[in-house]
């Protein structure tokens, strides 16, 4: 894995995960490659991972930020599961918590009020993402 | 909000005398002209053929549009079964002549409505499908054989399929004459897409004992539609779309032949699902050279003698991955121009994504663009006037000779890895198409992939102008409660002994469709009829490649 860009810093981890029955991994995974390309460290669950089972992941692996891709529409009810999820592992306060895919503006606010840090919808450039996640992890 | 954002977006111009590089998605460097001796370079003419006989490079039919339009198959469904029915009659009243069954995630995924899986999901991307009576409800009326069907359905296509023969028996059709497609293509869903339930080698048995049961019962019914669609949608070049859609066929072809089942049984009832995105030319030369391809190795590797069996018959649709979130409404015009390249690349049946599907399901407005989008094509333009009107352009068949090497040779690279069901249970095909996404996405970023409204010709948005569609949930709990009628009103002890059959011949290798035939007349439920397979063959566990 390629190291933090910021010499002799641990590299921001990173959990990416697919929540629900959706199966359109293509912008996670792409999102996978080039959080690692910007010397991220970078877990991916893979499909259809339950809340509880990205909150364990979440705390096991001690990440900074917890990352889900949702292009089916469900991201409210999953989002409003899975805030449920990891506030019970209790590392809800520790991660940042960003959400990808298929989001449109309007449900923007709902995710923010669940405390969802950052939306990034379909076509968001890359370099957003990693300016994002880098400011608040090591501000 | 229509201002350009700066000067920079604007396309640079080309030096003077020089012509800018050109290679297409599938690696095939395109000079600025071609004549006669660049066939004869590429492999010659002969190949070129009549439309309607062998190798087919100009179609499959000798009249082709001439003798009948391609049948326009909007994919549609959401909600319940009583929502998509009154979606299905608005679209055949607007004169569509198929149809595109799309499930909600749940019923693909093997999950009943009051699954604690489900929550969130029921109905939201397509209908949902619990038991016989949804299906019942979603046809009520339609003219099965007029209207063709087709079922968008995978992991779950063997109670489904079963679902819909049921259906379809009850209401007096002879499963002998039964006209139908499902795509029921388990490979592709573990390259792209993702609804599979089972591991791949027990999945792909069960693709055969629909294929078997279809050879024996519904000679008619199109039992599997290989989709090399979802595999472009999930970032391969055209020329693997094409390959590895191909390598899947011959899967499914060699999987049924060791049952003992001859090959003009099995053939005919194989079609295909293509995407029309990207360059024009390379879709066209896509579908030429994969036509040839297809009738080459029915005859030469597997002896095939009935034309059926040669020819490869298919959806050319969709076109998702090529539209864009950002300016929505040009995505009714590239609609436009996919349709044109599906038209000039000999498809039997289309259908467009619609301008606002990357946002929503699409609204009745935005679908009913769609289809008036290939009526103009078909009956405004002069498409049909002749049959393949690109045949014998230079450059059209130079082209079609080098994607059929390109996808010869990965074809090849597949059976060289021990053949598809191999090389998509080890990842390698996903690796292969994840790596391809990746490079394809880090050129359009860079804006070495012009894509309007994206990288070039942007414009600040305030917010996208499409209607979006209303998710109801009050809908979810309507589905659980006629699912739970059914439950109380059908013999438990009926469905428990039918479903027992169902793990006794999946346990014992017997061919699953009948008893699970049984089991849905009885009104066991989707998810029922894939628990008591998941109980013989486990869950599948994804590679986690990216």
């Amino acid at each position: 894995m390629t190291p933090a860009a910021g010499a002799g810093a641990d590299p921001i981890r990173v959990l990416l995960a697919k929540p629900g029955l959706d199966g359109h991994d293509v912008g996670a995974k792409l999102v996978c490659r080039a959080l690692m390309e910007a010397g991220m460290e970078v877990i991916y669950t893979g499909l259809r991972q339950s809340p509880a089972a990205i909150a364990a992941v979440a705390m096991q692996e001690d990440v900074d930020v917890v990352g889900l891709s949702i292009l089916s529409g469900a991201h409210v009810p999953l989002c409003r599961k899975i805030a449920e999820a990891l506030r019970s592992a209790g590392v809800r306060e520790q991660v940042v918590w960003i959400v990808g895919g298929n989001v449109p503006p309007r449900d923007h606010a709902a995710l923010r009020d669940m405390g969802v840090d950052g939306v990034f919808p379909t076509g968001a450039p890359f370099d957003s993402i990693v300016e994002f996640i880098r400011g608040r992890v090591r501000p | 909000m229509t201002e350009p954002k700066d000067a920079r977006t604007a396309a640079k111009p080309p030096a003077p005398d020089e012509p800018s590089p050109c290679v297409w998605e599938s690696g095939l460097a395109i000079k600025p002209v071609y004549t006669a001796a660049d066939v004869e370079a590429s492999g010659g003419a002969e190949a070129i053929g009549l439309p309607g006989e062998y190798p087919y490079a100009r179609g499959i039919h000798p009249l082709m549009y001439r003798k009948r339009p391609w049948t326009m198959r909007q994919y549609s469904g959401f909600g319940t079964a009583a929502e998509t029915h009154e979606r299905f009659l608005y679209l055949i009243r607007h004169g569509q002549t198929g149809l595109n069954v799309a499930f909600d995630l749940p019923t693909q995924c093997g999950f009943d409505s009051d699954d604690p899986m489900a929550e969130g999901e029921v109905g939201r991307v397509g209908m949902a499908v619990d038991t016989l009576a949804d299906v019942e409800e979603a046809f009520e009326g339609i003219d099965l054989n007029r209207i063709t069907v087709s079922l968008t359905i995978n992991g779950a296509a063997v109670p489904v399929m079963a679902m819909y023969f049921a259906m379809a028996r009850k209401r007096g059709y002879d499963l002998a004459t039964l006209h139908g497609t499902a795509q029921n293509d388990i490979l592709k869903e573990f390259i792209g897409r993702g609804t599979w339930i089972f591991p791949v080698e027990p999945s792909v048995r069960l693709v055969g004992d629909t294929m078997e049961f279809c050879a024996r019962h519904a000679p008619k019914y199109s039992p599997v539609s290989v989709c090399g669609y979802h595999i472009r949608e999930s970032g391969a070049t055209p020329a693997q779309e094409m390959a590895y859609g191909l390598s899947i066929a011959a899967s499914y072809v060699d999987h049924v032949l060791a049952r003992g089942i001859g090959i003009d049984a099995i053939a005919p009832g194989l079609s295909f699902n293509f995407d029309i995105h990207g360059n024009l030319w390379e879709q066209v030369a896509k579908f030429r050279a994969g036509r040839r391809l297809w009738a080459k190795m029915m005859k030469e590797t597997y002896g095939a003698r009935d034309p059926r069996s040669l020819q490869l018959r298919m959806i050319a649709g969709g076109g998702g991955g090529g539209l864009t979130i950002q300016q929505p409404e040009n995505n009714i015009v590239r609609g436009a121009y996919y349709a044109l390249a599906s038209a000039l690349g000999g498809t039997q049946t289309m259908a467009l994504c619609s301008y606002d599907e990357a946002y929503t399901i699409p609204s009745e407005r935005a679908a009913r663009l769609s289809l008036r989008t290939m009526q103009i094509l078909m009956h405004e333009t002069g498409l049909a006037d002749t049959v393949d009107p690109l045949a014998g352009s230079w450059f059209v068949e130079s082209t079609t000779n080098e994607m059929e090497r390109l996808i010869e040779a990965l074809m090849e690279e597949v059976k060289s890895r021990g053949g598809m069901i191999r090389a998509v249970a080890e990842g390698w095909v996903q690796a292969e198409v994840n790596r391809q996404a990746y490079e394809r996405e880090k050129l359009i970023r860079a804006g070495a992939v012009p894509k309007v409204g994206v990288n070039c010709f942007e414009e600040e948005e305030a917010g996208p102008d499409v209607e979006m569609h209303p998710y109801r949930e009050e809908e979810t709990g309507r589905q659980i409660e006629r699912l739970r009628r059914v439950r109380r009103e059908r013999s438990g002890e009926a469905v428990r002994a039918c479903l027992a059959r169902v793990r006794a011949a999946a346990d014992n290798g017997e061919n699953v469709m009948p008893p699970v035939m049984d089991a849905v007349e009885a009104y066991a439920t989707v998810g029922e009829v894939c628990e008591a397979l998941r109980q013989v063959f486990g869950n599948y566990r994804e590679p986690v490649r990216f």
